[in-house]
C-alpha cells in the first residue's frame, strides 16, 4: 500500500505551498519507501508515498487521465481492477497504465460516486479536478485503509496518518475530550472522532466531496444483514458449499493480484490457516508464511502455526517475542497507531511486519475478519448466555452456563463463581435493547476512568460523548441478536483498533500491506445474509466455517479450542529491566502535563503492580492490565504528537513524480 | 398450540439444530444419552420451547427429567398450553 497526502483551499488565498506537501508526505514514508510523488496547482497540492506491489513500472502517482481532468493519489487496491479495465474500456475509456489507481480515475468519469459499489479492494484515495476544483475523498468498506481530514483556515487536508496534518503548523495539536471518552469505553475513538480535536477520520464505508463551497458526505457500504430468518439443514450444507466458493475466490485473488509474491501470516488458529490453504495453490513457486511466538507460554501457538506450514509446504519464518521486546517497542508503536491502546497486542504484530519486510516480502494474507463475520468472538457467545438467563434472573442453574466458555470458572468454589457471574448479571434488564451484548465489555472498559484526573473528569462529564448506539441503521431493531452484536463487534472493534491499531499501522510501519480475504465484500454479503444459527450454533463458535475447513485445514487446527490473540500488557513494563521511558511517562509532572490521568491514582496502581510482581503474586488483573497499557499510550501518544516538535521541512525527498501544470487559477467561485 | 402441534415443532427443531439432517429422532429417545444435545444444546432446546410457550422455566424444572425427550418435553409442556 502507500501514504497519501494533499491540502486544497477552499476560497481566496495561496495554493499549498511545495515544502509543506513535501514535510507531509515525509511523515508517511514508512507506508511508502520506493518512490515519493507531487502534484500542484494554484488550488491543491497532492502527495504521494509508494509502496510498488501492482504495475511497478508505470504505476507512480499522483496519476491523471490522458487529458488531466483528473488527478489522483491513492492508498490500497482495487483486486478488480481488470474486469473493471475490460468493462471501461468498451466503454471508450482509454488507459496509458495497467495500475489500478488509473481504473479508479475512470471508474469515477464513468459512474460518479455509484463506482465505489463496483470496487473489490481496499482503499483510501483523493480525486482532484483542477478545472472544477472538486475534491472527491473515499474510503473502503471496511476501514482497512486509514484516510483522516481537517479543515481550517480555508484548506482542507487529509493525509493517510495524523502526523503527517501535523506537519502543517497551522494544525493545532490537543486532546479531544470525546477521542479519549470513547477509547475508555469501546477501546477506541469512533469514527470521525479522534484523539485529536479537529481531526476527522473519514467514515469506513463513505466518502467526501468538496465543490463549489459545499460539503457532500455519503455512504457507499455499511453492514446489513436480513430480518431474522429460519433455515433448513439443506441450506446448510448450500451454504458450505458457496462459502468455500467464495472464500477461495476471494484468497486467490489476493495473491494472483500482485506485481510481487504475497506471504501469509500464520496465527496458528482457523482463520489464517484456511485463507493460507485455499490461497497457497494461487501463489506460483513457495508461499512465504510468517508467525509470532512468544517467550511467556500462555500465549505461543508455535506447535500448531508449524503444523499449518507443514502441510502448506510453505518457506516458514518464526519470531519470538518477549516482554523486553513489547517494552523496547512500544514507543514505536503508538507512533504508528496514533491512539492510545488498551492492549499491548499491536506490539507483535509491528515486530512480525519488520520480518515479513526483512525476508523481502511486501504484501501479506491475514485471517482478520472471519471472528466478526462468522462470529467467532466469545462476546457473541457470552450474550447469548446473558439473553437466556435474562428470562428468569433470579436462576442460579443458567448461568452456569458460562462455565462452557469460560473454562476458568470451572475450578472456582461457590462463592468466588458467584462474584464472576455476577459481572455478567449486570445489565442484564437491558436485553433486547441495542448495545445489550456490548455492556459487560464497555462497562469494564469506561471503569478505567476513575483515573481521570479532576479537571479532565469535569470535561468529560460535561460533554456527553458520542457513541455508536447514538447512529445506528433504521433497520438495526430488525436483526436478530447475534448479527445486533455482529454489527456493534464491525464497526465498534474491527475498524478502528483490530484493522488500524493492530493491522495497517503497524503493517504499514514497515511498508508490509496486509490483505483480508474474509472481508470480501462476496464473501461478507454471504456471510451477513445467512441465519444465526449458522454462524453460532448453540454455543459453537464460527460452526459454518468449521465445515468449511474440514477439507483443508489439519484436524488438529479444527479440534483445538479458540485462542484470542493476546500478548503479556502490564508486566512487560515493570520490574528494574524497564526501559526508562515508562517511568518518565508515569512521572506526576508528565501526567500533569498531559492533563488526563489523576497522578495520585497511577501512582498507586504502579505500586500495586509492582508490589505485586515482587512478592510473585500472580498476574495482574484484566482491569489493571487494560488500566496500565491505556494511561501509558495515552502518555505516549501526548509526549510524541501534542508536545513532540514539528516535523521537520524535508530535504532529502527525491520525487519520481513533479508536475507543477501552467497557472489555470481564474477563480470559478 | 396443541400437544401434536408442539410434537410436531420439536422434531422439526430438533432435526434443523441439532441433527443437521432431514431425519427425524424418535419421540421417547433420550436427546442428552443420544448425544443430540449438551448442556448447550438444553440451552437452545429450551429456549425454544419457552417462546413457544410463552413462559420462562424455573431452576427447578430444569431437570433432564422434563426435557430429555420429545415425549417428555411435550408432557411437562401440556399444563402450560392453552
Amino acid at each position: 500500500m502507500c501514504g497519501i497526502a494533499g491540502v486544497v483551499r477552499l476560497g481566496p488565498g495561496d495554493g499549498p505551498p511545495r515544502e509543506l506537501l513535501l514535510s507531509m508526505v515525509a511523515q508517511l514514508r514508512h507506508r511508502g519507501p520506493d518512490g515519493f510523488g507531487l502534484y500542484r496547482d494554484s488550488w491543491a497540492g497532492l502527495a504521494h508515498a509508494r509502496l510498488a506491489i501492482v504495475d511497478l513500472t508505470t504505476g507512480d502517482q499522483p496519476l491523471s487521465d490522458p487529458d488531466g481532468t483528473w488527478w489522483i493519489v491513492f492508498n490500497g487496491e482495487i483486486f478488480n481492477h481488470r474486469a473493471l479495465r475490460t468493462e471501461l474500456r468498451s466503454r471508450g475509456h482509454r488507459f496509458a497504465t495497467s495500475s489500478d489507481t488509473e481504473v479508479i480515475v475512470n471508474a469515477y468519469r464513468e459512474w460518479g460516486t455509484d463506482c465505489f459499489a463496483r470496487f473489490n479492494g481496499q482503499w483510501a484515495f483523493a480525486l482532484w479536478s483542477p478545472s472544477t476544483q472538486e475534491l472527491v475523498l473515499s474510503r473502503d468498506p471496511s476501514g482497512i485503509c486509514p484516510l483522516f481530514v481537517h479543515e481550517g483556515g480555508g484548506r482542507v487536508r487529509f493525509a493517510s496518518e495524523v502526523k503527517a496534518l501535523f506537519a502543517d503548523p497551522d494544525v493545532s495539536r490537543t486532546f479531544d475530550v470525546d477521542g479519549i471518552q470513547q477509547t475508555f469505553m469501546y477501546w477506541a475513538s469512533q469514527a470521525p472522532v479522534t484523539p485529536f480535536s479537529g481531526i476527522e477520520e473519514l467514515r469506513p464505508g463513505t466518502y467526501r466531496i468538496y465543490r463549489a463551497g459545499k460539503v457532500e458526505d455519503g455512504v457507499h457500504w455499511a453492514p446489513t444483514y436480513p430480518p431474522t430468518i429460519t433455515a433448513t439443514p439443506s441450506d446448510l450444507r448450500a451454504a458450505t458449499e458457496e462459502l468455500a466458493e467464495r472464500l477461495q475466490i476471494a484468497s486467490r485473488l489476493r495473491i494472483t493480484s500482485a506485481d510481487v509474491p504475497v506471504g501469509a501470516y500464520l496465527s496458528g488458529g482457523l482463520d489464517s490457516s484456511l485463507t493460507a490453504m485455499l490461497g497457497s495453490d494461487a501463489s506460483a513457486g513457495r508461499l512465504e508464511t510468517f508467525s509470532l511466538g512468544f517467550e511467556d507460554d500462555g500465549f505461543d501457538e508455535r506447535p500448531f502455526q508449524r503444523l499449518v506450514a507443514t502441510r502448506l509446504g510453505s518457506r516458514h519464518h518464526e519470531i519470538t517475542v518477549s516482554r523486553a521486546d513489547i517494552a523496547e517497542v512500544f514507543p514505536e508503536v503508538i507512533f504508528h497507531s496514533e491512539r492510545p491502546v488498551l492492549r499491548t497486542a499491536p506490539a507483535p504484530m509491528f515486530l512480525l511486519s519488520r520480518a515479513v519486510r526483512a525476508a523481502g516480502v511486501k504484501a501479506v494474507l491475514t485471517g482478520e475478519g472471519a471472528d466478526e463475520i462468522l462470529a467467532g468472538y466469545d462476546i457473541f457467545r457470552e450474550a447469548r448466555i446473558r439473553a437466556f438467563w435474562a428470562r428468569r434472573p433470579e436462576s442460579t442453574v443458567r448461568p452456569e452456563l458460562f462455565d462452557r466458555i469460560y473454562p476458568y470458572l470451572d475450578g472456582m468454589t461457590g462463592r468466588t463463581k458467584r462474584m464472576a457471574q455476577a459481572f455478567w448479571k449486570i445489565g442484564l434488564e437491558d436485553v433486547g435493547r441495542p448495545g445489550f451484548s456490548h455492556g459487560p465489555r464497555w462497562r469494564g472498559a469506561a471503569s478505567l476512568r476513575r483515573f481521570y484526573g479532576r479537571e479532565f473528569a469535569d470535561a468529560a462529564g460535561a460533554a456527553d460523548a458520542p457513541g455508536p448506539l447514538d447512529h445506528l441503521p433504521d433497520a438495526f431493531g430488525s436483526w436478530s441478536p447475534l448479527s445486533q452484536a455482529q454489527y456493534l463487534e464491525f464497526t465498534t472493534l474491527l475498524s478502528p483498533y483490530i484493522l488500524s491499531s493492530q493491522g495497517d499501522r503497524q503493517l504499514l510501519g514497515n511498508g508490509v500491506e496486509g490483505r483480508f480475504p474474509f472481508l470480501d465484500p462476496d464473501v461478507m454479503a454471504l456471510c451477513n445474509s445467512l441465519p444465526a444459527g449458522f454462524k453460532l450454533r448453540s454455543l459453537d463458535e464460527k460452526h459454518l466455517l468449521k465445515q468449511v475447513a474440514l477439507d483443508h485445514v489439519p484436524a488438529e487446527i479444527l479440534a483445538r479450542k479458540k485462542q484470542p490473540y493476546r500478548a503479556p500488557d502490564a508486566v512487560c513494563f515493570l520490574g528494574d529491566e524497564r526501559p526508562a521511558y515508562v517511568a518518565e511517562m508515569m512521572r506526576t509532572s508528565t501526567l500533569e502535563a498531559a492533563g488526563v490521568f489523576d497522578p495520585t491514582a497511577v501512582r498507586a496502581l504502579v505500586r500495586k503492580l509492582e508490589a505485586q510482581r515482587a512478592e510473585g503474586r500472580g498476574t495482574p488483573s484484566n482491569a489493571d492490565n487494560m488500566a496500565f497499557v491505556g494511561i501509558l499510550s495515552t502518555q505516549l501518544v501526548h509526549h510524541q504528537f501534542i508536545v513532540g516538535p514539528r516535523a521537520p521541512h524535508a530535504a532529502d525527498i527525491r520525487l519520481v513524480v513533479d508536475v507543477e501544470p501552467p497557472d489555470m487559477s481564474q477563480d470559478h467561485r | 398450540m396443541d400437544a401434536d402441534a408442539l410434537r410436531t415443532d420439536l422434531r422439526s427443531f430438533i432435526a434443523t439444530n441439532f441433527l443437521f439432517t432431514d431425519d427425524a429422532v424418535a419421540d421417547d429417545m433420550s436427546l442428552l444419552e443420544s448425544g443430540v444435545i449438551d448442556s448447550t444444546g438444553a440451552m437452545e432446546l429450551i429456549g425454544h420451547v419457552e417462546d413457544l410457550l410463552g413462559v420462562t422455566v424455573a431452576d427447578e424444572d430444569l431437570v433432564a427429567a422434563n426435557f430429555d425427550s420429545i415425549d417428555r418435553i411435550v408432557a411437562f409442556a401440556t399444563p402450560h398450553m392453552q
